[in-house]
């Protein structure tokens, strides 16, 4: 589902999206650049950036040594300096190897100097599971990047969203993660051809209802969305809301719709203990609870590495009937 | 440079064993391979297929007391490790009875038991492990007061030395001392990129002398010639010398992934027939059966005998059980001893 003032026209599928994302980025902007591991001819091994270093080169199309810490450090002193730097990290997982430089250099530069640096960089890396490749290849570590004041993190779950958050990411003058979801990347969706940009810390009502309000975001929110087909059967009147933005968070709109259906449960890929469900619930909890009729519920992943084997896997990532059951639950239907 | 020492002679034994590892890892892979196209393995396979000498010709000098750390292309590691097939091939299929219990997959495969400390999924992350192994083993050898140590050695590619993980696992195995020889299998290419993009040297044992340890290169395609090398950098860590940096010259003869992978084209077709010609293991079976160690049946043989425990270890690893669900969170801790 997309915007009203997004013309449903052509229908681009999710990695495409991204593409187009990220080369009007470059096209409108001479000092931005594109930097990580085989984006170059490779087009990455996602195939979402192929046709870039054809079109704009290899002093804009950067292949880089597998070198994280190397990679975001590039966009620290190139950022800082004057570039539009817009890097890659291949699989969210691999945000351990630069996590001081995401932490300590990129998000606080700025903070630390007085507000005399300015850091324009677009991080886009490919988080979550569902494609059996295990511990170290299906993390969704978003929270990890939300806890960190400096950061804006947008987990777009659309075609028309991912694009969107590139070229809002690419235009702003913060360092902005742009938190994609390799689950989802043959999801076709309408994409305008033009530019066009997400506006910044702002939910999707993806779904409109009475009874429950139901938080998911990234590819949850589809998960989200079946589960409040499923409950519509049962007579329950759902509202779907997509944060879309984790940091800056749209509270707003959360609390405004928990007020509305006074039942509330947030859904994510991540793990539950301290992922950023917990944060909304508390948020709901501190700013709508006279509102609530039952206690704010969370469904998300159990405490565990991602297992392997796919019967494990899948019992693992939350879907449709978790996240409906759950809400049954809650609303003292089950 | 390394001195030589006396130059090793391969035993006729050694020969035998090192073309016996070579054999289980090649068909081992082209099963895998197939099984990961035809659906029947999950998740992605990085196959190990043209660098069959480099892990063989070193876990010929390796006991189980000796560990190594692996890469995302570790199937062949564990086989020239002695990894049985049954519980190999029940890992890549998610299996209770793999190795990993069918947590990890083919880039966690493992054998701690063996001193096979896991492939890996983080490229680089094996050198500090193997240095922590290798430091580990001096540690004890002083406590236990023997001479000879236990031997630590990380495997990785030419695209892993660009991390900083392997850096300063080099410098504190260099400083320390410890019993580490650190294997590079330069093939060329770190996923799609060539060698030549990513890095300004074309031989990766010229980083050795910036950590003050000797460097290496040998024949990554020649089994003997990486038992050799090998095999000195081993004895001098055992006896405490200190750490070497081997760089086998190697290729890989599949995709980055799979057996075809996802169609780029980023290396002709010359190339490859170029490195095949040189087939690590019709080399070594020539070299076999000039010197009369085997002949072409008994070379044959082998490649029957490894053939049929493959057919039954991927017939056991089918009928064997899934996880179950129920014990999803074992394992995330290790239980706190009673107090
Ligand atoms: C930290 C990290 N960065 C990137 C990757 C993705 N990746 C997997 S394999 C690979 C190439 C590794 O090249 P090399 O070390 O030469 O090993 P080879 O695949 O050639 O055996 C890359 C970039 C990863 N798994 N981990
Ligand atoms: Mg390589």
């Amino acid at each position: 589902m997309t915007t009203a003032d997004a013309p449903a026209e052509r229908q681009l599928v999710y990695t495409l999206a991204i593409t187009e994302g990220v080369r009007q980025a470059l096209q409108e902007d001479p000092l931005a650049f594109m930097a990580g591991e085989d984006i170059g001819e490779a087009g990455s091994v996602f195939g979402i950036y192929r046709g870039l270093y054809d079109e704009f080169g290899p002093d804009r199309v950067l292949d880089t040594p597998i070198s994280e810490s190397g990679i975001i450090g590039l966009a620290v002193g190139a950022g800082a300096t004057g570039l539009k730097p817009i890097v890659d990290i291949m699989f969210m997982d691999f945000i351990g190897e630069c996590m001081d430089e995401i932490v300590n250099q990129l998000a606080k530069m700025r903070y630390m100097f007085g507000g005399k640096a300015t850091l324009p960089v677009t991080v886009l890396t490919m988080s979550g599971a569902g494609l059996n490749l295990a511990a170290q290849h299906s993390q969704s570590l978003e929270a990890w990047l939300c806890h960190t004041p400096g950061l804006k993190v947008v987990m777009p779950a659309t075609a028309y969203d991912v694009k969107g958050a590139i070229i809002t990411a690419a235009r702003e003058p913060n360092p902005v993660f742009v938190v994609m979801c390799k689950g989802l990347m043959a999801l076709p969706g309408d994409v305008p051809e033009e530019p066009y940009t997400l506006p910044i810390g702002k939910a999707k009502v993806v779904r409109e209802g009475e009874g429950l309000t139901i938080v998911a975001h990234g590819r949850m929110i589809h998960e989200a969305t079946k589960a409040a087909d499923l409950l519509e059967a049962d007579g329950v009147s759902v509202e779907v809301i997509d944060p879309l933005w984790l940091q800056p968070l749209d509270t707003e709109t959360i609390i405004n719709s928990v007020s509305k259906t006074h039942n509330a449960l947030v859904v994510h890929e991540a793990v539950r203990f301290g992922g950023i469900g917990a944060e909304i619930a508390a948020q709901i909890a501190e700013l709508s609870f006279d509102y609530l009729d039952a206690p704010v519920a969370r469904v998300a992943a159990p405490f565990s590495p991602v297992p392997f084997s796919p019967v494990l896997e899948q019992s693992y990532v939350p879907n449709a009937e978790r996240i409906a059951t759950e809400a049954k639950r809650i609303l003292g239907l089950g | 440079m390394a001195n030589t020492s006396q130059a090793m002679e391969p035993s006729e034994e050694v020969l035998k064993d090192l073309h016996f590892r070579m054999v289980r890892i090649r068909h081992f892979e082209e099963e895998a391979g197939k099984l990961m196209e035809q659906g029947k393995s999950p998740g992605a396979l990085h196959l190990y297929i043209g660098e069959e000498a480099v892990a063989s010709g070193v876990m010929v000098h390796l006991s189980d007391n000796d560990q190594i750390t692996s890469t995302h292309r570790g199937h062949g590691h564990l086989v020239a490790k002695g990894g049985e097939f049954k519980r190999m091939y029940a890992e890549l299929f998610g299996r209770e009875t793999g190795y990993n219990k069918g947590r990890g997959g083919s880039m966690h495969i493992s054998n701690v038991d063996a001193g096979m400390l896991g492939a890996n999924g983080i490229v680089a992350a094996g050198p500090p492990i193997a240095v922590g192994a290798a430091f580990s083993n001096k540690y004890l050898a002083r406590i236990e007061g023997r001479d000879q140590m236990n031997v630590a050695v990380p495997f990785f590619g030419d695209g892993a030395t660009n991390e900083g993980a392997f850096h300063e696992a080099a410098n504190m195995a260099a400083v320390w001392k410890l019993p580490v020889v650190f294997v590079c299998e330069n093939n060329g290419f770190g996923e799609f990129t060539r060698q030549e993009d990513h890095q300004a040297i074309s031989d990766i044992a010229d980083r050795a002398a910036g950590y003050g340890m000797p460097g290496v290169i040998c024949d990554g395609m020649d089994a003997v010639a990486v038992w050799e090398a090998a095999g000195e950098a081993i004895e001098r860590a055992r006896n405490g010398e200190g750490p070497t940096l081997v760089e086998c010259k190697t290729y890989r003869f599949v995709d980055h992934v799979g057996l075809s992978g996802i169609g780029l084209h980023y290396r002709t077709d010359e190339e490859l027939e170029a490195w095949r010609a040189r087939d690590p293991i019709e080399q070594h079976e020539k070299r076999l059966i000039e010197l009369g160690v085997m002949t072409q049946d008994e070379v044959q043989a082998v490649h029957d005998a490894v053939m049929e425990d493959i057919a039954e270890s991927i017939e056991f690893a089918e009928n064997s059980p899934l996880p179950d669900p129920a014990d999803l969170l074992n394992d995330v801790y290790t239980p706190t001893a009673a107090s």
